[in-house]
């Protein structure tokens, strides 16, 4: 049952072998044993999980059973979901109960499917590692000593650990693939635009995007046929006609055109998962896909726009958490401003300070058009170098992160080191683009390489259907943390 | 010392820019649909978007966005076809997001023209002026702090938080308080002739702040400090001519103006230091990344050019060149929509049969309108659309005169006795009815006496009875002729058609 797909899962439920109430009591009671040690969840609400399985039992036992009714997922606490306390991985919202849905979470909900709890994640989505949460570290599966990544890294524990049938997750500069590839799990973030960010505790509002994390690309097209669609709550979600994007997953890849950019085989990246992607690469090769040498030359630049552009949005996002209507208030101040500076320093973590502090500068009178600007102006570029690459190929490649799962506490002191381990996700953020990443074999110490799977815009079911022929072909995507019991 | 009135000062001239926000007439909130009515209990109309829970996006009300195309239409200014929303960033209790939206570098409206009557003073004539648009931008109002009632906390009403503003910024065209307050007045007139605002001074509806400085004419400008926040014409006269008497003293004493925002105290009369150019925020614009940029297709303006009014200005000449009226009294019904547009209904409705409406008597129309109806409104204090008398019932009043039927003071006794119809149902409903107007006439015998016959008959009998009188008049006392008339005019129940009687009167007492 823990292994079953997606689709599995919803045939035994339709076929009321087994109920949403058992199903979820059994992920509940994995929680129960597990969480303690791996810290995937900040909070697990049972009743009310267990009331969402009676309804859709009710639904299943009329015949009107979907795709998703019955099956239990766990939600990025980035997601406001009514009842249910939003942490954002912040002590800010500590005390925080939503009173209304996100997009992403009445899209579940109206399709029956439960929320089995809310996962830890990077504070305010601003992390590579989950270390910064105020709900502590979560756990890599695969080595409890090594970081999930982030800000994703408790929806992605859980999916690797079986916590859940599958996830949601976020993904700014990469918050969704780089977790999905150091735990060994799928993940997809769709073209900016495609999942509306309503009810999305937002951190940089023009990078921001919510997908799918799941065991393999045939779930996570399940789950992006719910997750997707136009909603006129937020201006910025694209008025599409929806899709199915599962459609196309059993297309062979005769043709396929795979661009291969020099800048993500360079320096910087480590062999043991260079040498991972590079048997991956011949594996699509042996699947009737040809390969080809692109550049992306303004990629480099990638990861100082990314930290001018996200910080800028994220002071200004940020700045409603004041004290003032919800959230943590400081126990003690003296005036106004001591309530702002008292509540917001109490409040917040050194990484989200840090960001905060960067955005306000380089959003300042006289700085503006040096930093923000300049990047905005790079950004167009880098977006125009996809452009160009997409004229050569059918699809990019890489490697998701430069390396396998570090240890906790191994880059805590570093930033820029913590940063560069977005380098090849950052770009495909910064030009809106779709990108995922998919279980691609093992690096040194066992631990799971991610190989990135980059598109052009809308180009999702096309992605996912070369993401399923690979996994058609191996089974790195159905191995499971040999110390985590099943 | 300062003086309270203002001493003219020649050798200083005054330059003063306004910027008004005016809160547009949407029902729903500028980017969400939260309800903007006024007075409800506080936070009932705080929806999500309005407290700013964390994850809500603002989504755009496009009657925000056509009321203010028809605002720059009616100022002629140029309609953006692209323009940007930005958040202007600082920290506020009552800004929950932390930022507002407003538009900065590209705004909706871009730069336009108003004409301004400066009314005559004891020692001035008046005159036109033509007063410079420099940009008006959309923008979300903050919510309120109430300070009182909480003992030493604030509390933070967001029923207003989100309300559309359309804020409207004018070059420092203005050369004194008194251009100042006419320019308030004809935009404040302006915005309620399109529909796009209600007005409401008292309730916050049209807000200036007046930026002020002062300068030896030829010179560049001095030095401006701005003055928040003024919510009724009186109070910016006021501020303005307090301002400029100090800034010219500080100078002429010596000092120096430094750059400020400042309050004006009506208690005191006094405008007071709020901060200092150093103490300004740094607003970090920055375009906000909720809301695409602002897309205005050239058909969403022709639709919006369709819906306006004939504007203030070219009803003004029209009224002038096409009805006869005097500049007065054209910019006296031009004043507002409702006035112009009771006006020329009346005029309408005091057509004789089959007459057409070029032979209409515009001058009689606006004197009543201006002398009767603007005159009793003023009195009652009424709002400009809350007429005791319909036009149509007027207007019949009108014909009835028009056509000999009935004199002026008859009119003016009915006209009066229908308003006091309207003051009694609290003007919940109009005094009289066209109908009303002739059964009256029937019923209570009217009619006014054009037979010469019948005046002749009566003013023989008074001459009989008045030989002392009639005596004196014709050795010279010509003032006596009113009390002739007076007679005559009572002898006739009121009833006597004034011309002729004096006619007659003339003839007979001529002897």
């Amino acid at each position: 049952m823990l292994n079953s797909s997606l689709r599995q899962l919803g045939s035994v439920l339709r076929a009321k072998k087994i109920s949403s109430v058992e199903l979820t009591q059994m992920y509940l009671d994995r929680i129960a044993t597990l969480n303690s040690e791996l810290n995937a969840y900040i909070t697990v609400n049972p009743e009310a999980s267990l009331a969402q399985a009676r309804e859709a039992d009710a639904v299943l036992a009329q015949g009107k059973g979907q795709a998703l009714t019955g099956i239990p997922i766990a939600q990025k606490d980035i997601f406001c979901a009514k009842g249910w306390r939003t942490t954002c991985g912040s002590k800010m919202l500590h005390n925080f109960v939503s009173p209304y849905d996100a997009h992403v979470i009445s899209q579940f909900n109206n399709t029956g499917a439960v929320n089995l709890g809310k996962t830890n994640m990077d504070e305010f989505a601003m992390g590579s590692s989950n270390e910064t949460s105020h709900y502590g570290a979560v756990k890599n599966p695969w080595d409890t000593a090594r970081v999930p990544g982030g800000s994703s890294g408790g929806s992605a524990a859980a999916v690797a650990a079986r916590l859940c049938a599958a996830a949601t997750g976020t993904d700014t500069g990469g918050s969704i693939r780089q977790p999905a590839a150091l735990c060994g799990i799928s993940g997809l973030k769709p073209t900016y635009g495609v999942v509306s960010r309503y009810g999305m505790i937002a951190f940089a509002s023009s990078l921001d995007q919510a997908g799918p994390m799941a065991r393999s690309a045939e779930d996570l097209a399940l789950l992006l046929n719910t997750m997707a669609g136009f909603d006129e709550r937020d201006s910025t979600s694209l008025q599409c006609e929806p899709e199915d994007y599962a459609r196309d997953l059993d297309k062979p890849l005769n043709g396929l055109r795979i661009g291969l950019p020099r800048e993500f085989f360079a320096e910087g990246l480590s062999s043991d998962v260079g040498l991972a992607v590079g048997t991956a690469i011949a594996e699509y090769k042996k699947l009737g896909a040809s390969v080809v040498d692109i550049s992306l030359p303004n990629s480099r630049l990638s990861i100082p726009v990314y930290y001018v552009l996200a910080p800028a949005e994220a002071s200004s996002n940020l700045s409603r958490f004041d004290g003032v209507r919800y959230g943590y208030r400081a126990p003690e101040y003296t005036d106004l401003a001591d309530m702002y500076e008292k509540s917001r320093a109490q409040g917040f973590g050194a990484e989200v300070k840090r960001r905060i502090m960067i955005g306000t500068y380089v959003l300042s009178h006289g700085y503006y058009d040096a930093y923000y600007l300049q990047a905005q102006k790079i950004r167009r570029l880098i977006a125009q170098d996809f452009v160009e690459a997409f004229k050569q190929c059918d699809i990019i490649m890489g490697p998701t992160s430069p390396t396998t799962a570090f240890n906790l506490g191994e880059k805590g002191d570093d930033p820029v080191q913590m940063y560069l381990s977005d380098i090849y996700t950052i770009a495909v953020n910064l030009a809106g683009l779709p990108g995922m990443s998919i279980p691609a074999g093992f690096g040194a110490n066992n631990m799971p390489v991610g190989l990135q799977i980059i598109g052009t815009y809308f180009a999702e079911a096309q992605m996912l259907n070369v993401a399923h022929q690979y996994q058609l072909a191996t089974d790195w995507h159905s191995r499971a943390p040999q110390n985590i019991k099943l | 010392m300062l003086h309270k009135t203002i001493v003219r000062a020649p050798e200083w001239e005054i330059v003063i820019g306004l910027e008004v926000h005016t809160q547009l007439s949407t029902s729903s909130k500028i980017f969400s649909g939260a309800s903007t009515a006024f007075g409800a209990e506080p936070n009932t109309q705080a929806d999500a978007v309005s407290i700013a829970l964390p994850g809500v996006l603002p989504v755009l009300n496009k009657g925000a966005v056509e009321r203010a195309i028809k605002f720059g239409l009616a100022v002629g200014a140029h309609i953006a076809p692209h323009s940007v929303f930005a958040r202007k960033n600082y920290f506020y209790p009552d800004l929950p997001k932390g930022y507002q939206i407003s538009q900065f570098d590209l705004p909706v409206v871009g730069k336009g023209q108003i004409t301004i009557q400066i009314p005559s003073t004891d020692s001035e004539q008046g005159y036109e002026k033509v007063v410079r648009i420099t940009r008006a931008h959309l923008e979300e109002d903050a919510g309120k702090s109430l300070h009182e009632d909480f003992h030493g906390m604030t509390g933070i009403d967001l029923n207003r938080a989100g309300t559309p503003l359309l804020e409207i910024v004018s070059e420092p065209d203005m050369r004194s308080a008194a251009e100042a307050v006419a320019y308030a007045k004809t935009l404040h007139s302006l915005v309620r002739w399109i529909g796009i605002c209600d007005g409401n001074m008292q309730e916050g509806s049209f807000r200036c702040d007046a930026n002020v400085s002062v300068r030896r004419p030829g010179t560049p400008l001095g030095t401006r400090r701005e003055i928040k926040n003024l919510n009724s014409f009186k109070f910016m006269q006021q501020a303005i001519d307090y301002e400029v008497q100090w800034q010219i003293e500080t100078l002429e004493n010596g000092g120096t103006i430094q750059q400020a925002t400042v309050l004006f105290d009506p208690d005191k009369g006094e405008t007071r230091m709020m901060r200092t150019k150093e103490e300004a925020h740094d607003y970090r614009y920055f375009p906000d990344p909720d809301l695409l940029p602002l897309e205005i297709p050239p058909q969403l303006i022709e639709e919006m050019r369709e819906l306006l009014p004939e504007l203030p200005d070219a009803m003004r000449a029209r009224f002038i060149k096409e009805c006869g009226l005097s500049a007065y009294d054209a910019a006296v019904l031009t004043s507002d929509w409702n006035t112009a547009n009771y006006f020329e209904c009346v005029a309408k409705y005091s057509l004789k049969d089959g007459e057409s409406l070029d032979n209409a008597d515009f001058k009689l129309c606006a004197n009543w309108v201006i002398n009767e109806v603007a005159a009793k409104m003023n009195q009652e204090g009424l709002a400009s659309w809350r007429f005791g008398v319909s036009d149509n019932t007027l207007g019949r009043i009108l014909q009835r005169i028009r056509e000999g039927i009935i004199n002026a003071k008859t009119a003016k006794d009915l006209f009066m006795e229908f308003w006091d119809i309207a003051r009694n149902s609290g003007y919940q409903q109009f005094g009289g009815s066209p109908r009303l107007v002739d059964q009256l006439i029937d019923e209570r015998g009217l009619t006014q006496v054009s037979d010469s016959g019948a005046i002749e008959a009566l003013v023989d009998e008074i001459i009989a009875a008045n030989a002392d009188k009639v005596a004196e008049y014709r050795s010279g006392k010509d003032k006596l002729f009113g009390f002739f008339v007076g007679l005559a005019m009572k002898a006739s129940k009121g009833k006597a058609n004034p011309v002729q009687m004096n006619d007659i009167l003339k003839h007979k007492l001529g002897g």
